[in-house]
């Protein structure tokens, strides 16, 4: 293989590892959205709050890591529970901006919780996977980037069949496609709000894990739902196919951009191909348009 | 105060689908001018769909709309409004943060000439044109419809009827030589249906406006209408004076399933004396 | 009641301020913005100054937002670029400082009228996030278009003159902002007696109805987004004489939050709540750094818990208001009206 293909390789490779994570954070997007109309632009400092829950379980108290991780992601889904209870419910009927914007807030009161407690300076997790490289053919690729990619992979796996079989995945799709008609067939949609949001609340948490067990984690790395936020809205709010696709299309860019442009082209990049997809398809590329009458 | 007189509107072979469902297939009527017609048709006959495409909401995929013989398919939804033309809306439309007032000086905006340096200065002209504004809507349109108690109410706290009122309060503003009637007496007790039917002939007799209505009620479309048309599925079955109309089998049928008239006279009486 | 006979003039009905306590309330306010200066230290001044900036810039997103039902979330980036020209004229032109504020003023107006182009087709929230990504493709512009904006470490600007008068300390810079803020602010609600302003609340109300009404829905929506974008460049123009230094961290993503939060906090869709929510979102961090000033002594390290402090009240007000009291300050400053004018007989 020429250096340049394996170059492209490797930065593909590595796309591919943070696309899987973009993805699973717009699926914790759109799993919201589709309960309950509601985009939680707090998803990325749910994300950074389950890295910070991380580190208290596995360094400050000292678990071992199969005991911190659950409780980090426990964490995030307590946490969805009271907003969903505490904030949400209550906004019910009220503009999606109204409530879009409560999220906004809900996330810098999250953000200055963390900093509170744990301070400004960026932190790295206690090491759970090892520094080893991984070989994919002659591309290098962290095993880090790996074990998040799979990890990924597997929970996405689990949420479609879910999502397909489960009782209650059959009763956010109804809730998601006509909320009165799921009422009326005995559906408890409260209950499906409530589990919508601890579900996408503790998947963000556990995303924040593996974000963190890479990069590290700090209380700006909430940063990181805002592409999450551009997946969704290029994929579609309300489609699971979307976030998917999205997420790993974003991450390529992003990783492509990154490594042949630039660092700093990014951004543009990432934001410029937002506008470009609402100014071509409004709803995304997989969403559902809703039309308007007099 | 008969100063603008009335448009003919022509609509000529209009036809209109949304993806596979076929709305309006051909349709063509006229309203002359300074009369009033009435469009009617069971529920989801095209009715509303007919208004949005003569209003420029929805863009037919053939035929024409003619205002006065002038061809006004291709002219803007915003623009027609200062051709003369006005409507009402089935569900009413209003603006509900508003107050009555502001919601009937809502009406001349494309008559009026401010511009946004004008606006934010609010000095000479805006504020002549303001007051003159105000004055005019005080003198022809509020005393007219009687809605001069509620002048500075938000129209979200109006009844039904009331906002039905406000609506052509509205319409009426906008300085019509056409005005379009979605259903204005839908939903309103005998006193008011009266009141309404009062006020349509007015406005023609008095403001020389031709109306074009849509309207369920048979008892108000027999007795202020000079011209019926009547479409079932899409298409146009029936057109005439009230009383043809009436009697004609294709019209019981479209409403009843059977071809019997007085049949169909009953079950209006019926629904009548129930309402 | 004003009886509807055809001779009466309906000028005092169609005033800017209506009623009597009205009237005396604005004087009062006008007065005391005049004394101001004199009579605190310039501290205070300062804060002033910097609360004016922020009222001309969130009156702007008012009626973009609180008005016309447009949410932009990127409107630090206008205040940027007003920042950035002026800052750019005083270093390379060296036109005047009024024309400066008002070229400021333009060019933001016109780049949100660019931004604001994709509201033909979407809405809501569509539209907040795209006006997100605009302001981050604005902030890619202003780091790399180095000849013009300096690049990272911005622009610093020499102190500005009006009139050949130096504008150094905060009492002289009052006299520049608060004018051009009174004047701003009288403009903005002028717009709402006329047909401009009844344009942009019917798009707000029923976007697609206006339309068959004669209003050109998206001329409207573009006009405002100009309108919202011009108070936000001049108040980036203000902003740059005040600081003296523009650089691209200047206007974050957290100031067009706190802007929108201040129309929230203080009431979306009146004039008043513009102005009453970024009096309050300006001096609220000044009041948590009093109280953990106060709390010193008893605090250990109290001074670190200052930014986190902040952020949270931030965010917590933001919700707060939303969820429990949706129409904001200028809700309960009618309430607390209508108590005193019942007060001694009724409560
Ligand atoms: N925007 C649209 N998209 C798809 N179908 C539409 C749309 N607007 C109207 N229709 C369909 O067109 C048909 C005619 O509707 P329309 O509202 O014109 O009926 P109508 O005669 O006004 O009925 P009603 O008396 O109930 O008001 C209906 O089947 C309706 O579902
Ligand atoms: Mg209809």
């Amino acid at each position: 293989m020429s250096d340049d293909l394996l170059f492209f390789t490797e930065v593909t490779l590595a796309g591919l590892g943070s696309g899987a994570l973009l993805a699973l954070t717009a699926l914790s997007f759109v799993l919201i959205y589709k309960a309950t109309r509601v985009i939680n632009l707090a998803v990325g400092e749910t994300l950074m709050l389950g890295g910070y829950l991380f580190l208290a379980f596995a360094a400050g108290m000292g678990l071992p890591v199969w005991a911190a991780l659950p409780l980090a992601i426990a964490g995030g889904g307590v946490l969805g529970a009271i907003v969903e209870r505490g904030l949400i419910r209550p906004m019910l009927g009220k503009s999606p901006i109204s409530v879009f914007m409560v999220t906004v807030g809900l996330g810098s009161v999250l953000v200055g919780l963390v900093e509170m407690l744990w301070g400004t300076d960026p932190r790295t997790l206690p090491g759970f996977i090892a520094n080893t490289p991984v070989f994919i053919g002659e591309a290098y690729v962290s095993r880090k980037i790996v074990v998040a990619f799979i990890a990924a992979a597997l929970v996405i796996g689990v949420f479609l069949a879910l999502f397909r079989f489960w009782r209650g995945g059959v009763a956010l799709r109804a809730t998601a496609s006509d909320q009165a008609a799921a009422y009326s067939c005995g559906i408890n949609v409260p209950g499906v709000f409530s589990i919508a949001w601890i579900i996408g609340c503790a998947t963000a948490a556990g995303t924040g894990v593996l974000l963190g067990a890479i990069g590290g984690i700090s209380p700006s790395m909430g940063i990181f739902g805002l592409s999450a936020l551009v997946v969704v809205i290029v994929g579609g709010l309300d489609s699971i196919l979307g976030a998917l696709i999205g997420g790993l299309g974003l991450g390529l860019i992003q990783a492509w951009t990154g490594s042949y442009l630039g660092g700093e082209y990014q951004s543009v990049v990432t934001f410029g191909l937002l506008i470009v997809t609402l100014v071509i398809r409004p709803y995304g590329l997989f969403g559902t348009h809703e039309i308007e009458r007099l | 105060m008969p100063e603008a007189r009335g448009a003919t509107l022509e609509v000529d072979n209009v036809t209109l689908a949304f993806g596979g469902l076929k709305v309006l297939r051909g349709v063509s009527f006229a309203a002359q001018a300074g009369s009033v017609t009435a469009l009617i048709g069971p529920n989801g006959a095209g009715k509303t769909s007919m208004f949005n495409c003569i209003s420029g909401f929805y863009r037919p995929s053939a035929g024409t709309v003619r205002l006065d013989g002038q061809d006004i398919s291709r002219v803007k939804a915003s623009s027609r409004a200062a051709l003369g033309m006005a409507r009402s809306f089935q569900n009413i439309a209003l603006f509900r943060g508003m107050t009555v007032l502001d919601n009937i000086k809502l009406g001349r905006h494309a008559h009026l000439r401010t511009n946004l340096l004008q606006g934010l200065l609010h000095l000479g002209p805006a504020a002549r044109e303001e007051e003159a504004l105000r004055a005019e809507i005080e003198r022809k349109i509020i005393d007219f419809l009687e809605i001069d108690h509620i002048r500075n109410k938000p129209v979200a706290m109006l009844s039904y009827g009331l906002q039905k009122r406000v609506e052509l309060a509205r319409a009426l503003a906008m300085q019509p030589r056409i005005l379009l009637l979605d259903e204005p007496v839908a939903g309103m007790n005998r006193e008011e249906t009266e009141d309404m039917a009062r006020f349509i002939l007015d406005v023609k007799d008095e403001w020389g406006v031709t109306i074009l209505m849509v309207e369920h009620d048979m008892g108000l479309v027999m007795d202020i209408s000079d011209h019926v048309a009547v479409l079932n599925f899409g298409a146009k079955i029936a057109e005439g004076r009230p009383e043809e109309v009436q009697n004609d089998p294709h019209v019981a049928e479209a409403y009843l399933g059977s071809g019997d008239p007085a049949a169909l006279m009953r079950r209006l009486h019926a629904e009548e004396s129930a309402a | 009641m004003i009886i509807g006979t055809a001779k009466e003039t309906y000028r005092a009905d169609e005033a800017l301020l209506t009623t009597r306590p009205q009237q005396v309330w604005m004087a009062v306010l006008l007065a005391g913005l005049a004394v101001l200066p004199f009579t605190f230290n310039a501290y205070w001044t300062y804060l002033a100054c910097l609360v004016l900036i922020n009222v001309i810039a969130a009156t702007g997103l008012n009626v973009l937002t609180g008005f016309t039902g447009l949410v932009s979330l990127g409107h630090a980036a206008f205040m940027a670029i007003g920042a950035y020209t002026v800052a750019w004229l005083e270093r390379d032109i060296g036109t005047p400082l009024l024309l400066n504020l008002l070229a400021g003023g333009l060019l933001a107006a016109g780049i949100g009228v660019i931004v604001g182009l994709p509201s033909l087709r979407v809405k809501g929230l569509y539209l907040a996030i795209a006006t997100i990504a605009a302001s981050f493709i604005l902030h890619f512009v202003f780091v790399e278009w180095t000849a013009v904006t300096g690049g990272s470490a911005g622009i610093s600007l020499q102190p500005g003159t009006v009139f050949g008068v130096a504008l150094v300390d905060y009492t002289q810079l009052y006299w520049l902002i608060m004018p051009i803020c009174v004047l701003m602010v009288t403009g903005a609600a002028n717009l709402f007696r006329n047909r401009i302003g009844r344009a942009f609340i019917a798009i707000r109300d029923r976007d697609i109805s206006a339309e068959v009404l004669g209003i050109p829905i998206l001329r409207y929506k573009l006009m405002s987004f100009a309108l919202a974008s011009f108070y936000a460049g001049v108040a980036g123009g203000l902003w740059a004489y005040f600081f003296r230094v523009v650089t691209p961290e200047s206007f974050p993503l957290l100031t067009s939050i706190f802007l929108l939060a201040a129309v929230i906090v203080g009431g979306m869709g009146t004039i008043l709540g513009g102005v009453i929510g970024a009096l309050f979102m300006t001096l609220v961090p000044e009041l948590l750094r009093f109280g953990v000033e106060l709390l010193g002594p008893v605090i250990p390290n109290a001074g670190l818990i200052l930014s986190p402090v902040r952020t949270i009240v931030f965010g917590a007000l933001i919700v707060g208001f939303l969820v429990f009291e949706p129409q904001g300050l200028t809700e309960i400053v009618q309430r607390i009206r209508r108590f005193f004018r019942l007060w001694p007989f009724r409560t």
